[in-house]
C-alpha cells in the first residue's frame, strides 16, 4: 500500500467538478468587478459579507479542525478594531499599515491568553474564552483617551488619507475587504494542503490517534490559536475602520462576533472550507429578507441552528458532500 | 470597618453567586455538558417570578415554590426531548443548541416584557436590614439568600450522597456506559439531572428578581459568575462552588469600592488569577 501522500484526482474527473469550478470563477470575477456594478448599499452589504467570511473561516479553522470551541473570539475582533484606532489616531501610522500591525499585536496578546485559556479543557474553554473577552471588553472601557464606555470615532483626516473622494474611500476600503477574505480561504485551504493540514485533519479525526503517530498536539493547536487570532484581529481592524466608530459593547459583542460566526460556520459545514463561504451566503440573503423582524428573525436564527445539530450536524455542505457533491478545494488525500 | 462592612455585603452577594453555580456543576458533573444558556434560564425564573408576584398577585413564598415547580419540569422535558439527542463525546452539538437557546430565549424575553428594567418587590423585605454592631448591618434579604444557598448546597449534597438518586447521580457521572447495563435509564437519569438543576435555577433567579433589577440581556454575565465560582472553587466539589461563590462577591465588592467600573473586572481578574495558580481550583478534589 503506498503511503497517504497522493493528490486528489484532477478537477476534470467528474463533470460536477466543472460546474462548481466555474460557478466559483464567476463568482470570483463578480466580486472583482463588484465597485463596477454594484450600488454603494449592495457594496456596504458584499464587504459586511467579505469580513464575515474572514470571521467564519478562522473560527472554522479553530474549531473543526483543532477543536478548540471558542465563544470568545470577539476579544480579538475587539482588540483588532481597538489597536487599529489606537494606532492609526495617536500613533499617526498609515491605515494600510495599521491594519496588520494591529493583527500581529492582537497575536502577540493571543499568546498568553493561549497560555492561560489552555488550562481549561473541552466546555470549560469555551466558557473561559468569552470571560477573556469580558476582561478586554472591561478593560477597554477604563481608557478614557479611547472614548471610554461611551467610544470613539475615527477622525475624517484618518478616513481621508486612503482617498480623497467618498467613492475612492469605499473602493479601497472594498478592496481590503475581499483582500481579507480571500486571504484567510487561501490561507486556510494552503494550510489544509501542507503537512501541517494532515496533522490538523488527524487531529479533527481523533486526538487519541493523532497523538500515538507524533503529532505533537498541544504545540499546533497552540500556534493555531495565536494564528486564527491574528486573522479574526485583521478582520476586526477593518470592520471598525468601514464602521468608522468603535464602542466597547461593538467591539466585543458576543451575539455579532461569536454567535452569528458560529451559525454561519455550523449551518454551512464545520470543518470544510466550502461550508463557511455556503453561510455566509445563506446568512445574508436571509438578513435581506428577515432583518426588518428584528427579534423575530434572531430567534429563526437560533431555531435553523439547532434544527442542523439535531438533522444533521455535519451543516448544509457537509450532508451535500456525503451525497456525492464534489469538493472545491481539494484538501483530501486518496490511497492509492 | 467600612473595610469590614465591604467583605460582608460580598460574602452575601456569594451565597447568590453559588446558587447560579450549584445547577452548573450539577449538569456537568453527571453530564459533562456546559449549558450556556444557564444564565438566561436564571433569567427566566426570574420573569416568571415577575408574573407570579406581579401580575398574578401570588405570596413570594407561593411564588418561589411554583417557580421551582414549572423550572424542574421544563428541565426535565427538555433535556428528553432536546438536549439528550445532542448529547455525546462531542462537545460542538450541546455547546451550539445552548448557544442557540441563549438566543431564542433573550429575545422572546425582549419580544415579550421589553427591554425595561425590571424588580420584583419582596413586601419591605428587600429593603430590611438586622443591625449588628455600629455601623455593620446587613441587609435581612441578602442574609436570607445566603442561608438560601447555604441550605439548597446542603440538600443536594445530602441526595448526592445519602440517597439511592444520589448513587444513581453519581454512578452515571463515573460511567455513563456502564450504568445502563445495571438497568437504569441514563436518559431519565440526565432528565432528572437537569430538572434538579432547574429548581436550583429557578430558586436563583427568584432570588435575583427581589434583589437586584434585570433585563432580558443579563443572562450571559450570570452564565460566567457561575462558571467562575465553579472553577474558583474546584470542579465535583460542591461546598467548594460555595467558597468560589464568596470569593468572587468578595473580590466584586472590593472591586466595586474602587470604582464602580471595576466591580465585575475585579471578579473576573480574581478568577483568572485562580486559574493561574491553581488551574483546578482551590477547593478540587483529589482524582480518584
Amino acid at each position: 500500500m503506498e503511503i497517504a501522500t497522493q493528490r486528489a484526482p484532477a478537477i476534470g474527473s467528474n463533470p460536477a467538478n466543472y460546474m462548481l469550478v466555474a460557478a466559483a470563477l464567476v463568482c470570483l470575477v463578480a466580486l472583482v468587478s463588484a465597485p463596477l456594478w454594484a450600488g454603494r448599499a449592495d457594496l456596504r452589504m458584499l464587504m459586511e459579507a467579505l469580513s464575515f467570511l474572514a470571521l467564519a473561516q478562522m473560527w472554522n479553522l479553530l474549531a473543526g479542525y483543532t477543536g478548540l470551541i471558542s465563544v470568545g473570539q470577539q476579544a480579538f475582533v475587539g482588540i483588532g478594531g481597538y489597536l487599529f484606532f489606537a494606532l492609526a489616531m495617536f500613533g499617526g501610522i498609515p491605515v494600510l499599515a495599521a491594519m496588520p500591525i494591529a493583527a500581529l499585536i492582537a497575536g502577540l496578546i493571543a499568546v498568553p491568553t493561549g497560555w492561560l485559556l489552555f488550562r481549561l479543557q473541552g466546555a470549560y474553554f469555551a466558557i473561559g474564552t468569552w470571560v477573556v473577552a469580558e476582561v478586554f471588553r472591561l478593560t477597554a472601557a477604563q481608557f478614557p483617551a479611547l472614548g471610554g464606555g461611551s467610544g470613539i470615532s475615527l477622525p475624517v483626516s484618518v478616513a481621508k488619507s486612503i482617498a480623497d473622494t467618498r467613492a475612492g474611500r469605499e473602493m479601497v476600503m472594498y478592496y481590503i475587504a475581499l483582500f481579507i477574505a480571500l486571504g484567510a480561504v487561501l490561507a486556510v485551504w494552503l494550510l489544509l494542503r501542507s503537512r501541517w493540514g494532515l496533522a490538523l485533519n488527524a487531529i479533527r479525526d481523533s486526538e487519541t490517534a493523532a497523538g500515538s503517530l507524533g503529532v505533537r498536539i498541544r504545540r499546533i493547536k497552540f500556534a493555531v490559536y495565536v494564528g486564527t487570532a491574528i486573522g479574526t484581529a485583521f478582520t476586526g481592524a477593518f470592520i471598525f475602520f468601514q464602521k468608522l466608530r468603535i464602542t466597547p459593547d461593538a467591539a466585543f459583542s458576543v451575539t455579532e462576533w461569536s454567535a452569528f460566526v458560529i451559525f454561519i460556520v455550523v449551518i454551512g459545514g464545520l470543518g470544510t472550507i466550502e461550508g463557511p463561504i455556503l453561510g455566509v451566503i445563506l446568512f445574508f440573503l436571509l438578513r435581506d429578507i428577515a432583518a426588518d423582524l428584528g427579534t423575530i428573525y434572531l430567534i429563526g436564527l437560533g431555531v435553523v441552528a439547532i434544527a442542523v445539530m439535531l438533522i444533521d450536524r455535519r451543516g448544509i455542505w457537509g450532508a451535500l458532500k456525503a451525497r456525492g457533491v464534489p469538493s472545491l478545494f481539494k484538501i483530501q488525500r486518496h490511497l492509492k | 470597618m467600612e473595610m469590614i462592612n465591604v467583605i460582608l455585603q460580598g460574602v452575601l452577594l456569594g451565597g447568590l453567586y453559588a446558587l447560579f453555580a450549584a445547577g452548573l456543576s450539577l449538569m456537568f458533573g453527571v453530564m459533562r455538558f456546559i449549558n450556556i444558556a444557564h444564565g438566561d434560564f436564571i433569567v427566566v425564573a426570574a420573569y416568571l417570578m415577575l408574573v407570579a408576584v406581579l401580575f398574578l398577585g401570588l405570596n413570594p413564598i407561593i411564588g418561589i415554590l411554583l417557580v421551582v415547580v414549572l423550572m424542574a419540569a421544563v428541565g426535565y422535558a427538555g433535556q428528553r426531548i432536546l438536549l439528550n439527542r445532542v448529547l455525546d463525546d462531542d462537545i460542538l452539538p450541546p455547546v451550539l443548541v445552548t448557544f442557540g437557546l441563549s438566543i431564542i430565549i433573550q429575545n422572546s424575553l425582549l419580544e415579550t416584557f421589553s427591554a425595561d428594567s425590571q424588580r420584583v418587590p419582596a413586601s419591605g423585605f428587600d429593603t430590611a436590614s438586622l443591625s449588628l454592631s455600629g455601623d455593620l448591618a446587613v441587609g435581612l434579604l441578602p442574609l436570607a439568600m445566603f442561608l438560601a444557598a447555604i441550605g439548597v448546597i446542603g440538600v443536594l449534597q445530602f441526595v448526592f450522597y445519602n440517597t439511592a438518586l444520589g448513587r444513581l447521580l453519581r454512578a452515571t457521572s463515573d460511567d455513563p456506559e456502564i450504568v445502563p447495563l445495571m438497568g437504569a435509564n441514563n436518559g431519565h437519569v440526565f432528565a432528572l439531572a437537569t430538572a434538579i438543576a432547574s429548581g436550583v435555577v429557578a430558586i436563583a433567579g427568584t432570588m435575583l428578581a427581589m434583589k437586584t433589577n434585570f433585563d432580558p440581556t443579563i443572562g450571559p454575565s450570570r452564565l460566567l459568575f457561575a462558571f467562575e465560582a465553579v472553577i474558583i472553587g474546584g470542579m465535583g466539589n460542591i461546598w467548594g462552588t460555595l467558597a468560589g461563590g464568596i470569593i468572587l462577591g468578595v473580590a466584586q465588592a472590593i472591586g466595586a469600592q474602587i470604582d464602580a467600573g471595576y466591580q465585575i473586572l475585579a471578579g473576573h481578574l480574581a478568577f483568572l488569577a485562580v486559574l493561574i495558580v491553581r488551574p483546578s481550583g482551590l477547593f478540587a478534589k483529589a482524582k480518584g
